[in-house]
């Protein structure tokens, strides 16, 4: 083990040699009986990107928001380039120089791309003279911006270059940046490391948060790893594997996850044939004659970046929109005109991707919320009309037991519930069912690694079984450790599923970006 | 004097009390606080504006203590579902209960009683003009303050930093605090304008266009102010437009009855609800113009971590 307690001194490591810019001594921050933040001490130096790590839940946004001065802490005190200071506001923060991108994004979705930035800069900057600033500065970084574009119209990667671009011209010394690269792709995250090289370079402070850690060990010079509220260690990221970070992270072992033989070929059990739908809206994406079959026995990932179509293509699989009859299949049986109700009964099981308002209702128990996926699909929960709450409870307990869901009291309401376990509860719904066919939208969204590790193992497990499992996702670790075959959506089409061996992340960010569509294109207009 | 220069005097009368108390409920909305005592905070305007043109013997004091208890309706408001994060909509409810109930209580002694009414202002020469003249050059002091109102949120909202602000905050009141943005401070502001535009609009009522107190004088003029916000996409021109349109089917509705024309005053009166409505469904088609114009904001509670 090359990590160290933060109590020594950081003596592995490259040289850590610039100037300490921001150090936080002692942070406590409490939210009720939640400690989340205890006695926190981290030092980021000019110079350096400095990775945050953690699971959810282990303090990492806490730690930022205080030291962005969107939280006040209860105990500790910060120091901005040897004094001592209080940062009472987002405001003060980028007044002393520190400026933060956020993983939720803050940005305006009605107001110009200009406008948004006129935002975070200090008053009486000129609107005109702004938007040469930001094409200069967006040409620089090669992040290109189009000033007086709305940001509703715009992807999530542009917005992602707006948060970073508006950062930027505020000139900060020390950039926070939590989980850039989520909504990127490689080759977009590559433009973005360089642009990162090259601030440190100016000197630059950077903390990095990033669930990431292939990413992590290849762009930071110090790690700093939080759990509980705590921070367990420091290291050098390039030093350490991937597991070993992760091991710092959860505390124990994360488990290789183990496929196990991929069976041979069986039945179709999920066909998706020339599906094709409008756009509903101007921020929708138009499904393009999608085809795809996903075998018993086997584990398909669609990969893409956000907002290219999978929403879409989610609500058109499970039912929430209708095509026409013949365009989904389950099990052979033309299911396009049916609703949810009748997929689910014909042995199909959903979990979309925002688990908190549609994957379950917040205000409800959990064995309410098991009721309304499973009221008709041969559990025995709702006989003659009446809800039969026992055989609810019965299921709520053996859903939590056998997938780990952990909450402060029995059968709690399910906004009461962590992200994590949430994600746990719902995708262990339906998996308790044991359906012949599972579409998951973003299984592992915002979980920690120990839990990502059960719901991955759990998906390959159902395959195993014989089942006909779809994944979307967008992190392609988690596809390339789950799926058997992968295909890529782009703007509402989906390419060829091809066998993830012969799949590399560089082809994958081409057939993201669309590249492969576009000579497709050029060939059909020659 | 023309029938038709007539007419329009009466639908600048009709649309002025709508667009004053729309123009401040506009940037209330935009700011993403819906406020429902419109009709309460106008009301109580009407009385207390009435009453002090009564004491002082002036209607500008009369305007300018209406804008107050428009004000003081507002704070209330403003404290409540702000500072409080009572529920907006109900609030808003109670707000209009309550303006309607204290002002019939404080006008009760001027019932019946002559009020002083604000003159127009002439326009020496210009107001002489055939046609337009006495239209564009003779009208009292609160008609050319609601224009230039118009032209002042339009400019504000869209061309200032402060309006940049009210929109962001209306927009997405987490990300605006995120920046450091006061987000309750701009909303407390954006709630007493809204009085203050609200009590000014029902102190027209009682000082020019009636000047005299009724008992439920505002006659729902309130509601139609809030349905003018919506009507006009909470954009301040098209609210201008859309205040001369309701106001026009208001006196068409007086000119129907005089001249015995077949349709029921009741239809002519529920027009401006039936345009509303018909707005909501043309616009809430066109995503793009609901997204970019609705404040997404609208009546959602804010209460900052801290």
């Amino acid at each position: 083990m090359t990590a160290t307690t933060p109590t020594d001194p950081p003596a592995i490591g490259r040289d850590r040699q610039g100037d300490i810019l921001l150090e936080a001594r002692g942070i406590t921050k409490r939210f009720g009986d939640i400690l989340a933040n205890d006695d926190v001490s981290i030092a980021l130096r000019a110079g350096e990107i400095h990775a945050l790590l953690g699971e959810n839940g282990a303090g990492k946004s806490t730690l930022v928001k205080i030291l962005y001065g969107a939280l006040e802490p209860n105990g500790g005190t910060l120091h901005w380039q040897g004094r001592e200071v209080t940062i009472a506001s987002p405001a003060e923060a980028r007044k002393l120089g520190i400026g933060m991108v956020f993983q939720h994004f803050s940005l305006f979705e009605a107001l110009t791309v200009a406008e948004n930035i006129a935002l975070a800069l200090p008053r009486g900057t000129a609107m005109r003279e702004l938007s040469a600033r930001i094409r200069e500065v967006s040409r620089d970084y090669g992040l290109t911006l189009d000033p007086q574009a709305i940001v509703a119209d715009l992807p999530v990667g542009i917005r992602q270059r707006i948060e970073i671009v508006r950062c930027l011209l505020q000139e900060p010394q020390l950039i926070i940046m939590d989980e850039p690269t989520s909504v990127l792709t490689p080759q977009e995250a590559d433009q973005l490391f360089l642009t990162l090289e090259r601030l440190t370079l100016e000197g630059c402070a950077i903390l990095y948060i990033s669930h990431r850690l292939e990413e992590v060990k290849r762009i930071c010079h110090h790690a700093t790893v939080m759990r509980h509220g705590k921070v367990i260690s420091e290291c050098d990221p390039a030093r350490e594997t991937a597991a070993s970070l992760a091991r710092m992270m959860v505390g124990s072992a994360v488990h290789d996850l183990k496929r196990g033989p991929r069976p041979d070929a069986g039945a179709v059990r999920l066909e998706l044939r020339g599906l094709s739908a409008p756009a509903d809206g101007p921020f929708s994406v138009a499904i393009d004659t999608v085809d795809l079959q996903v075998r018993g026995g086997e584990v398909v990932a669609i990969a893409g970046i956000a907002g290219n179509g999978q929403g879409e293509l989610f609500d058109l699989v499970s039912g929430e929109r209708l095509s026409s009859s013949g365009s989904v299949q389950i099990d052979g049986q033309a299911a396009g005109r049916s609703g949810i109700t009748a997929r689910r009964r014909a042995g199909a099981a959903f979990v979309p991707e925002e688990r908190l308002g549609h994957g379950a209702v917040p205000g409800l128990r959990l064995s309410e919320n098991i009721v309304l996926t499973r009221h008709s699909t041969g559990d025995g929960l709702v006989r003659g009309g009446f809800v039969d709450t026992d055989r609810a409870g019965e299921l709520e307990k053996r859903i939590k037991n056998n997938f780990g869901v952990r909450m402060s009291h029995d059968d709690a309401e399910a906004r009461a519930l962590s992200g994590g376990n949430l994600q746990k509860f719902v995708i262990g719904r339906e998996l308790d069912r044991q359906p012949g066919v599972l579409v998951v939208n973003q299984p592992t969204w915002g979980v920690d690694a120990g839990a990502a590790a059960l719901i991955r193992q759990e998906l390959i497990d159902l395959s195993r079984q014989g089942s006909a499992v779809l994944v979307i996702s967008q992190d392609l670790d988690e596809i390339f450790e789950i799926a058997d075959r992968i295909a890529v959506i782009s703007r509402g089409h989906l390419s060829e599923a091809e066998p993830a061996e012969t799949m590399t992340r560089e082809r994958i960010g081409l057939l993201m970006g669309g590249m492969e569509d576009r000579q497709g294109g050029a060939t059909h207009a020659a | 004097m023309g029938m038709f220069e007539a007419i329009l005097l009466t639908v600048i009368t009709a649309a002025t009390p709508l667009l004053l108390a729309a123009i401040g409920e506009l940037v209330v909305e935009r700011s993403g606080v819906l406020n429902l005592g419109v009709e309460g905070m106008m009301i109580l305007g009407a009385v207390m504006g009435f009453a002090a043109a009564q004491a002082t013997g002036s209607p500008y004091a009369g305007a300018l203590c209406a804008m107050l208890a428009g004000m003081t309706l507002a704070l209330l408001f403003g404290f409540l579902t702000i500072h409080l994060v009572a529920n907006q909509v109900a609030t808003g409810l109670a707000l209009t209960l309550l303006g309607l109930g204290l002002a019939g209580m404080i006008g009760e002694a001027f019932v019946g009683r002559p009020g002083v009414r604000l003159q127009a202002i002439d326009i020496p020469v210009l107001s002489d003009l055939p046609v337009v003249g006495r239209i564009l050059f003779g009208q009292d002091l609160l008609v050319y303050i609601s224009l230039a109102l118009v032209a002042a949120v339009t400019y504000v909202l869209f061309h200032t930093r402060v309006g940049l602000v009210i929109r962001a905050v209306g927009d997405n009141h987490g990300s605006a605090h995120a920046l450091g943005v006061s987000v309750r401070k701009v909303r407390y502001l954006a709630v007493l304008f809204g009085g203050a535009c609200a009590g000014l609009a029902g102190g027209y009522l009682s000082l020019a266009y009636t000047p005299q107190w009724i008992e439920g004088m505002t006659a729902g003029r309130g509601w139609i102010a809030l349905a003018l916000v919506v009507f006009a996409t909470w954009r301040p021109l098209r609210l201008l437009a859309g205040a001369y349109l309701f106001g026009a089917v208001g006196i068409m509705q007086f000119h129907a009855q005089a001249h015995g024309f077949g349709i029921p005053s009741q239809f002519l009166s529920a027009l401006p609800y039936a345009a509303t409505i018909a707005v909501l469904v043309i616009i809430s088609r066109n995503r793009i113009l609901t997204r970019i114009n609705t404040p997404a904001c609208l009546g959602r509670p804010f209460v900052p971590d801290r």
